[in-house]
């Protein structure tokens, strides 16, 4: 297994508080714009169930799912309570020349 | 003998949604742009703090007058309206503020999730777990535990259900169970193992608190405290959560992966939909359960050319539901068919039709064709 850093989006892709799918290599991404400015990566999908976080609400550091309201902090993963019980994979951001990369395995 | 429908949550129909790929499924959405999704969806405290002092400024209104007029009849219509808001205006309290929806501060959320609940006697722990569950599984047969009219429907259950009666008497039945730490297949088929201890503590919460009521009727030798508090309000003020509720879904297409033919719209009063929270915009609310309730009206706006036509009232809506519902009692594959506006777009219909004549006997030719 090797880390890879892929480009996900461009920087002004997503707005400030808000959140942006990123499909690659069969896998599902959620990518963050916090209110402050920086950028966090997450697996695509609810913990809970098959449902994509890209329709959910940013507030603040909680992206909630779409479906059930389930809460996580998307700068952790952690899971913040019903009905979301199993905290999210996260994954490295860096901004390099105005496109957002993420770092994550490849076989 | 199980019916041919089998709704137990663990039971062959439960087996055949998952096998079929109905269960935990994608459901169909109407495209909106995200910038004014997100706006829709934003949170405010504001709306539902000022309909919740509105609310409390009612309990004190109709209570005091129930209290100062009692022994006569003037005290009636105080009371009703007491248990108007005690036992059907928490429905939409629990469920709003159960999304998380209702105010954007968490903790006003809960606040009024645990308070409603009490009223309404939905035990909290469980029935977030259930409506979560409803929501996924939204009226598909063994995965939901939330269906108020199944195929045939159970009129008398329904009917008692005016005045909470079977509602009262399981959740009694159950918060005993769960005091004393125990929970049935179904629940633990939906609860996750995490959750369980605070089922039980509130079980033995609610069930010291509803015991410390009685004991205090008996010390003053006066009803008062049951008419005011526990299952008595829940009761007699349960109607309009009856009335509301069987139009969120009764007759309507069961399998099927798409709000629109599954939940109703009701265009409906002022007064009832501050009671019901907004909660009669049920397809758009299902199709977007992320927008709280007062930017439910916007959302109906913004996606209505992708609906079918809304009921002009809820006696309209009954119009519809009574004939189905005694027609269901003789033939429970006769379901209300749900007509798309001709742009609309179909979702999925080749797997609506197959799980629908999944049953032996059932075809969707025997729908209305409305």
């Amino acid at each position: 297994m090797s880390s890879v850093w892929i480009e996900a989006c461009a920087v002004d892709d997503i707005e400030e508080e808000d959140v942006l799918r990123f499909d690659h290599g069969g896998r599902s991404f959620a990518i963050y714009r916090s209110p402050d400015n920086e950028f966090f990566a997450t697996d695509g999908f609810c913990t809970h169930q098959r449902t994509h976080l890209a329709d959910g609400l940013v507030i603040g550091d909680t992206i909630e799912c779409p479906k059930h309201n389930g809460r996580f902090n998307y700068r952790t993963g952690q899971a913040k309570g019903a009905p979301v019980c199993v905290d999210l994979e996260t994954y490295p951001v860096r901004v390099v020349g105005g496109k957002v990369m993420i770092a994550f395995d490849q076989a | 003998m199980p019916t041919r429908r089998d709704y137990s949550l663990i039971g062959r129909d439960a087996q055949a949604a998952v096998a079929s790929g109905l269960a935990v499924a994608e459901w169909y959405k109407t495209d909106l742009p995200r910038r004014r999704m997100k706006e829709l969806m934003r949170r405010s405290d504001g709306p539902a703090i000022r309909d919740t002092l509105i609310w409390l400024a009612g309990f004190l209104v109709f209570g005091a007058g129930g209290y100062l007029f009692r022994g006569s009849w003037w005290a009636a219509p105080f009371f009703v309206g007491y248990g108007v808001l005690y036992g059907s205006s928490t429905d939409s309290r629990w469920h709003e503020c159960g999304h998380g929806t209702a105010f954007k501060t968490r903790w006003l959320n809960d606040l009024v999730y645990q308070v409603a609940c009490f009223m309404i006697m939905r035990e909290p722990t469980i029935w977030r777990w259930s409506h979560a569950r409803h929501h996924t599984d939204t009226i598909i047969v063994g995965r939901d535990p939330e269906i108020a009219a199944m195929r045939p429907p159970a009129m008398l259950r329904i009917l008692s259900n005016i005045f909470a009666i079977s509602s009262t008497w399981s959740t009694v039945k159950h918060v005993i169970a769960h005091s004393f730490g125990r929970l049935d297949e179904e629940e633990r088929s939906f609860v996750p193992e995490m959750e369980r201890a605070k089922v039980f503590l509130v079980a033995r919460i609610w069930l010291a608190t509803h015991l410390a009521v009685i004991g205090l009727a008996a010390w003053l030798h006066s009803w008062l405290p049951l008419i005011y508090v526990g299952m008595l309000p829940t009761m007699y003020g349960g109607w309009l959560t009856v009335y509301f509720g069987v139009t969120q879904h009764a007759c309507l297409a069961e399998n099927v992966l798409d709000h629109r033919l599954n939940a109703r719209t009701i265009y409906m009063n002022p007064i009832f939909r501050f009671v019901y929270w907004n909660m009669n915009y049920h397809v758009e609310h299902h199709m977007f359960p992320m927008v709280p309730y007062h930017r439910l009206p916007d959302l109906h706006e913004a996606i209505k050319a992708d609906l079918p036509e809304p009921y002009a009232s809820t006696l309209a809506a009954y119009r519809e539901i009574i004939p189905a519902l005694l027609r269901q009692r003789k033939d429970p594959e006769y379901f209300v068919k749900r007509e798309l506006p001709p742009s609309a777009r179909p979702f999925r219909p080749e797997l609506h039709g197959a799980a629908i004549a999944a049953a032996p006997g059932d075809a969707a030719s025997r729908a209305r064709a409305s």
